[in-house]
């Protein structure tokens, strides 16, 4: 299994780097929203302080053109089904897409940070690695849901409108706890809230990339 | 290669909502026969030909792939399959090289992807995204994905679709080459004269079920 998940993340990687235009179309999407509150915002002041939670906005949003791309490019030719008679084991599928999303929406993010420090006068008053684990953690509390729901929705019509109905009701949790932690750490954190917080988004994931991979052979597979 | 075991489809039935696409169809396959599935549009081949390849799963009766159920034991039988769908089951944004290789990958297989591009005729140097391809040279290049696999059972749903009379050929070169292995081949089209030189058995459908099976140079 662990070498189909590989084989799947390399392609899944492969199709991003042949249609690169699709990653510079997310990052476009989340500067947009970054761009327009730093408008929309008040004062400096309050922009420094909102940095944290309209970068999650801006990678909320993104993911699901992200998401729904994804499965688009299986359900093209019908290439989702021969993956399963192939056979592909279901759960390498899911491990193999969901890695490649998160992977995506971390590069998405890493290009974002800058800009906050940036228009936003934003600066990371506790740890870096912190900050990065909330990012990371918070990209895959995205995308491990993000992949199975993507998998649900992409046969059925109108799926770019049901996946963030199915999506974001369920997220809400992570990406509260990614917008907190990552303000935290941008603030200062002096009563050490950003290990809770963090705390949060990791039993998040395990909770939902054990179960999502278990779930996805039923959304997949025919009966 | 091992020789493949007989397919026995007993009184196999699915339904799309209430309507029977198969009703009730009945038939052996021996090793090593090839056999035509050929009727107007909807009357149950395509259907027939994807519970064959575990796309599908019965909503009555079943398939046996030797002395085991085809649906029960699919991650096993699988690997055997080769299955040469309506949908090509290819990737748009990647090349006809990457295709191969991904493909190749995926099963844990070894492929040479120049070979097999020149196989079907096309032109391995070219690395265009498939999306650039016509219709008649993505269906060379499903056809060369399928040759990746050795496989006991040969499914082709509509294979001359799209295809020039040079294409044609080629598909009855490729698949002759593939049966001489003793693969068992089931192919389904609603043109009978190109798959005639391939199948010795033809069985006729309408509405789901079976109304004339016999040799295929018997077929009226």
């Amino acid at each position: 299994m662990i070498r189909q998940t590989l084989s799947v993340l390399r392609k899944e990687l492969l199709v991003e780097w042949r249609d690169r235009s699709r990653i510079s179309g997310l990052f476009f999407f989340a500067m947009a929203i970054v761009i327009l509150m730093a408008f929309a915002s008040p004062s400096e002041g309050v922009l420094k302080q909102q940095a944290g939670g309209i970068l999650w906005i801006g990678l909320l949003l993104a993911s699901t053109r992200s998401l729904d791309q994804s499965f688009a490019t299986e359900m093209e030719h019908g290439a989702l089904e021969g993956l399963m008679l192939w056979p592909v084991d279901p759960r390498a599928v899911f491990y193999g897409k969901a890695l490649a999303n998160t992977l995506v929406l971390l590069m998405v993010a890493l290009a974002i940070v800058p800009l906050l420090f940036g228009m936003y006068g934003a600066e990371v008053r506790g740890s870096i690695p912190v900050l990065l684990g909330f990012l990371v953690f918070g990209c895959a509390a995205i995308g491990a849901p993000g992949t199975l729901f993507g998998g649900i929705v992409a046969q059925a019509r109108g799926s770019s409108v049901l996946l963030p109905l199915l999506l974001f009701p369920l997220v809400i949790p992570a990406v509260l706890a990614a917008a907190k932690g990552t303000t935290v750490v941008m603030e200062g954190d002096p009563m050490g809230q950003g290990r809770s917080w963090l705390g949060l988004l990791v039993a998040f994931n395990a909770v939902h990339w054990s179960l999502s991979g278990l779930f996805f052979g039923r959304v997949v597979e025919d009966g | 290669m091992p020789s493949p075991p007989t397919i026995h489809i007993d009184s196999l039935a699915r339904r799309f909502g209430p309507r029977w696409a198969v009703a009730r169809v009945t038939m052996e396959l021996p090793p090593g026969a090839s056999c035509m599935l050929t009727g107007a549009n909807g009357s149950g081949k395509s259907t027939l030909l994807r519970c064959l390849a575990t796309a599908l799963k019965p909503h009555e009766g079943g398939i046996r792939f030797g002395n085991r159920d085809l649906w029960a034991h699919r991650d096993e039988i699988r690997p055997k399959i080769a299955y040469l769908a309506h949908q090509l089951h290819l990737y748009d944004d990647l090349s006809q090289r990457d295709n191969i290789d991904v493909w190749a990958r995926m099963g844990g297989l070894s492929a040479d992807a120049d070979a097999l591009l020149t196989r079907v005729g096309l032109d391995p140097k070219r690395n265009d995204p498939v999306r650039a391809l016509s219709a008649g040279m993505k269906r060379r290049l499903a056809l060369a994905r399928i040759l990746i696999k050795a496989p006991e059972l040969l499914l082709l749903d509509e294979p001359f679709g799209a295809l020039d009379p040079d294409g044609r050929q080629l598909v009855v070169d490729v698949v002759r080459e593939i049966q001489n292995r003793g693969t068992t081949l089931v192919l389904a089209t609603h043109l009978p004269t190109s798959a005639i030189h391939i199948c010795d058995r033809a069985v006729v459908m309408e509405a789901g079920q079976i109304i004339w099976h016999g040799p295929s140079g018997d077929l009226p």
